[in-house]
């Protein structure tokens, strides 16, 4: 287990060196100017000249690479253009936040989808299978930032339940003062991986009752519930790597929903980020991000490898 | 099993119901909740960013510039009066030397004297790259507003000299953007960086990151809490300089919603008290449920701004005023915008003091304006073919689509054929200082960037003058005109208020009668807030004045 771990340690390594190039370059290839957030289009071309050696972006693009790298190995990720804050503390209150949004919304999603998929999957073309596929359905095909909106409207402002936006009174305490800041934001979040691990476990447990070891073992007598175990333990891997797929999507954060809830994720602060083409912001964002991503991607091969010894062979 | 003393616990529920009953309930505080457009907290560190937004919410809140804007009339155009300078006035024999007296008995909210050493070390850290506190961060934003200004220095303890780089009488306006944050509280936290930085530049950088999070500056409010991206929470300064002004509001929360449906429903919802910039689908159902929407006409322009390069059809002022006369802005007010916007007839409106009286009146006549065509040689079976740079959206660009739209079709009746090439807002910004040669121009020969028009270079000056061509600054259109130049030039050298108003006056008449721009729009700034706010004043500025407001 160790060497395969070490394995794919090593081909995670050009990888990310390739993630942390396109995130540097890609912010490049967009138009405008850097310094539009602390230049006004009326300076002058002095001042701008000056503004331009005093962040380093009149340096050749190779240069300002390497000592972008070199500064990111060493967990500095500059400093933003904007706001003149630490990006690495900026981008680590953001993650603090769509962390805490992405678990609870990943518990709703995942349970649910799970518990539907079983549902739909074990009692396939009843009125069971009916109700479940519709609901996944809706779920994937719903845009979210409009639930969202919806969700507002409801519990919001008609019926006051909850609050519309924010993240609550400042610094995050697991207490209802802040909680009631989550709900809506996080249902809005878990409905598209609920609806994609619904329908995915719906066609793995159809697949799986329809093989012949499951004849075979209900043919030895087992019960529904020893059955059940079979099924779920054959479905447990592809399921760990669709639900670690969208785990990742969920941890990255949703520009739209965290932008309807004024919820200051790294969405937000992508959000934010692009529309002040703060470059330090921008690129040190999506390289955590992308980062998280090849990470995740890592703990479900292991995960699956742990799980699935075929896997770890192959 | 141990049983509880009952004398000891009647006792101690006597003493909590005493302590509970008949205390006197203490004065609730008085808060103030707002939804910002802005998707973070402007900068706090005395210069602010996003704009006027910034300059609103954390400029003339916490900072105050040596001169300030007048906000306390819904009537009169907002003008310069005494900020933290008392009287000023330009050297006699040296018009590049003014003298400011500064006001006395201003402190800082950490305590601290205001006084003539604390205006030298503001100007130096936006001019001076060699001084300590020199913060590369704060000079873009600043220089920019106050570009003739070079050097000061301290004539005594409540008086500066300040040196342009040649005679400007805009200086006292473009000061109230310098925002003085106090030296003392800079000090003090530079002191707390660890010596174990050395680097004088890092050890600035980390002494300007604390002072955003610990402000300091003479504002009316003052800084309580600040999560950066989330709230932040200003308090009212007690010991403020001007009692008439000193906030009737304890607490102050400003919070950025980027989103307009997201503020509109926390506003319904009752989660703030006041938001910026309204969804206008949303006003009905806001004024429905008791809500008041403020407005008034703002120093912004919408426009269309002309090339004038070779070969423009721009050049024909016939074209320029059929165009002008062929926009039916009421119809764009009522039925586009709900009644949030002002036509525009010039960059200035009557009553403004830098109106002037323009001989063109820019109106809806379209028969004029068709006329006016013929005579340019179009028809309707020859229309002039038209290109114009837009965005989809942008700071100030108010519906550019919709509005371009609206434009496209009216100037249809016109014999205008127009084309609409929509860039993504930025990249229209860059560009906009490039100027209609650069290939970024596309061949467009308008070009639809919205401006600020709260002081006369940045409403005419940089329009107008040839010396303001690109790269220099926003003569997109590469205007030249002599009389524009003169007239400019006039302005820079009219000291007396009076004579400056009248030097303005000319410039922006001549401009009108000249049809320089196509004015569209001027912006209302709707904000809509709680009726349980009182005494609220919204003036004829990008700015406004939280003090005189009360909390029912």
């Amino acid at each position: 287990m160790l060497a395969f771990i070490l394995k794919r340690l090593l081909l995670v390594l050009p990888v990310v060196l390739a993630v942390s190039l396109v995130c540097f370059l890609l912010v490049y290839i967009a138009p405008g100017d850097p310094l539009i957030s602390v230049l006004p289009p009326d300076a002058s071309a002095e001042l701008a000249e000056q503004m331009r050696r005093a962040y380093g972006f009149d340096r050749p693009l190779p240069v300002q690479f390497g000592i972008w790298l070199w500064k990111a190995l060493h967990g500095d990720l500059g400093t933003s253009i904007a706001t003149g804050r630490a990006v690495a503390d900026e981008v680590a209150r953001a993650v603090g936040n769509t962390l805490r949004l992405a678990a609870v919304a990943s518990v709703l999603g995942f349970s649910f989808g799970l518990l539907f998929g079983f549902l739909a999957g074990y009692f396939r073309d009843t009125w069971v299978d009916r109700l479940v596929t519709t609901i996944s359905i809706a779920g994937v095909s719903t845009p979210h930032y409009w639930l969202g909106m919806v969700l507002v409207i409801i519990f919001s402002v008609q019926l006051g339940w909850l609050p519309a936006v924010g993240a609550g009174p400042g610094g995050w305490a697991w207490d209802w003062e802040h909680l009631q800041f989550l709900i809506l934001p996080a249902i809005t979040m878990s409905v598209i991986p609920m609806g994609i691990v619904t329908r995915t476990v719906r066609a793995l447990v159809g697949d799986i009752l329809s093989q012949e070891f499951v004849l075979a073992l209900r043919a030895k007598g087992l019960g529904e519930g020893r059955v059940f175990a079979h099924v779920a333990k054959n479905a447990t891997p592809t399921a760990v790597a669709v639900m670690g797929l969208q785990l990742g999507y969920l941890l990255g954060g949703s520009i739209l929903i965290e932008t309807v809830f004024s919820w200051p994720g790294t969405g937000f602060l992508l959000n934010a980020a692009i529309f002040q083409r703060d470059l330090p912001l921008l690129q040190g964002t999506i390289l955590v991000l992308a980062l998280f991503f090849v990470f995740l991607n890592l703990m479900v091969d292991v995960l699956q490898a742990a799980i699935d010894p075929r896997i770890k062979r192959s | 099993m141990r049983q509880p003393d009952l004398a000891r616990l009647g006792g101690a529920l006597f003493l909590a119901g005493m302590l509970a009953g008949p205390m006197p309930a203490a004065r609730a505080e008085s808060v103030v909740r707002i939804g910002m457009t802005a998707a973070d907290i402007p900068r706090t560190l005395g210069q602010p960013d996003q704009g006027f937004e910034g300059n609103r919410f954390t400029g003339n809140t916490m900072y105050e510039g040596l001169t300030l804007w007048d906000l306390s009339s819904a009537d009169k155009p907002s003008v310069i009066i005494p900020g933290l300078a008392t009287e000023w006035a330009p050297d006699a024999a040296d018009k590049t030397k003014w003298v400011f007296k500064l006001r006395p008995g201003v402190k800082f909210h950490d305590g601290s004297d205001f006084d003539a050493d604390a205006v030298v070390w503001n100007v130096e850290k936006v001019l001076k790259q060699d001084a300590p506190h020199f913060d590369p961060s704060q000079v873009g934003v600043t220089a920019s507003r106050m570009p003739s200004l070079r050097s000061t220095k301290a004539i005594d303890k409540m008086t500066v000299e300040l040196t342009t780089a040649a005679p400007d009488a805009l200086l006292p306006i473009n000061l109230a953007n310098l925002f003085m944050a106090s030296p003392a509280q800079w000090k003090k936290l530079e002191a707390a960086v660890p010596a174990s930085v050395t680097d004088p530049k890092e050890r600035a950088k980390q002494a300007w990151a604390a002072f955003a999070g610990s402000a300091s500056g003479t504002g009316a409010w003052k800084m309580d809490k600040f999560v950066p991206r989330e709230r932040l929470e200003l308090v009212k300064n007690a010991g403020y300089w001007d009692a008439k002004r000193v906030p009737k509001v304890d607490r102050l929360v400003l919070l950025p919603m980027p989103e307009a449906n997201a503020r509109t429903a926390a506003l319904l919802s009752g989660q703030v008290e006041w938001i910026e910039n309204p969804a206008p689908d949303a006003l009905p159902q806001i004024k429905q449920r008791g809500f008041v929407i403020q407005a008034n006409e703002q120093p912004h322009v919408w426009p269309w701004q002309f090339s004038r390069i070779e070969g423009s059809p721009w050049n024909d002022i016939r074209v320029r005023k059929a165009a002008n006369l062929c926009i039916d802005r009421d119809g764009m007010k009522d039925g586009l915008l709900g009644g949030l916007m002002v036509p525009a007839t010039g960059t200035f409106e009557p009553g403004h003091p830098w109106r002037g009286n323009p001989k063109f009146a820019i109106k809806y006549d379209p028969d004029a304006a068709r006329k006016l065509m013929q005579e340019a040689g179009f028809s309707a079976d020859k229309k002039l073919k038209v290109k114009t740079q837009t965005s989809a959206s942008g700071s100030g660009q108010m519906l550019p689509i919709p509005m371009n739209e609206f434009i496209q079709q009216s100037l249809a009746e016109c014999f205008f054929d127009v084309e609409l090439d929509v860039i993504e807002w930025n990249t229209l910004f860059t560009n906009w200082r490039k100027g209609a040669k650069d290939d970024s121009a596309r061949g467009a020969n308008a070009t639809n960037v919205t401006y600020a028009a709260m002081d006369p270079f940045f409403a005419m000056i940089r329009f107008l003058d040839s010396k303001m061509a690109p790269p220099v600054s926003n003569n997109w259109g590469f205007i030249n005109e002599p009389e524009y130049d003169k007239l400019a030039a006039d302005v820079r050298v009219a000291f007396e208020p009076a004579a400056r108003d009248k030097a303005l006056a000319a410039l922006h008449e001549r401009s009108v009668d000249e049809a320089a721009f196509l004015w569209v729009a001027h912006d209302v700034g709707p904000r809509a807030m709680s009726p349980k706010i009182k005494g609220f004043v919204q003036p004829k500025s990008w700015f406004v004045d939280f003090s005189t407001m009360t909390l029912e």
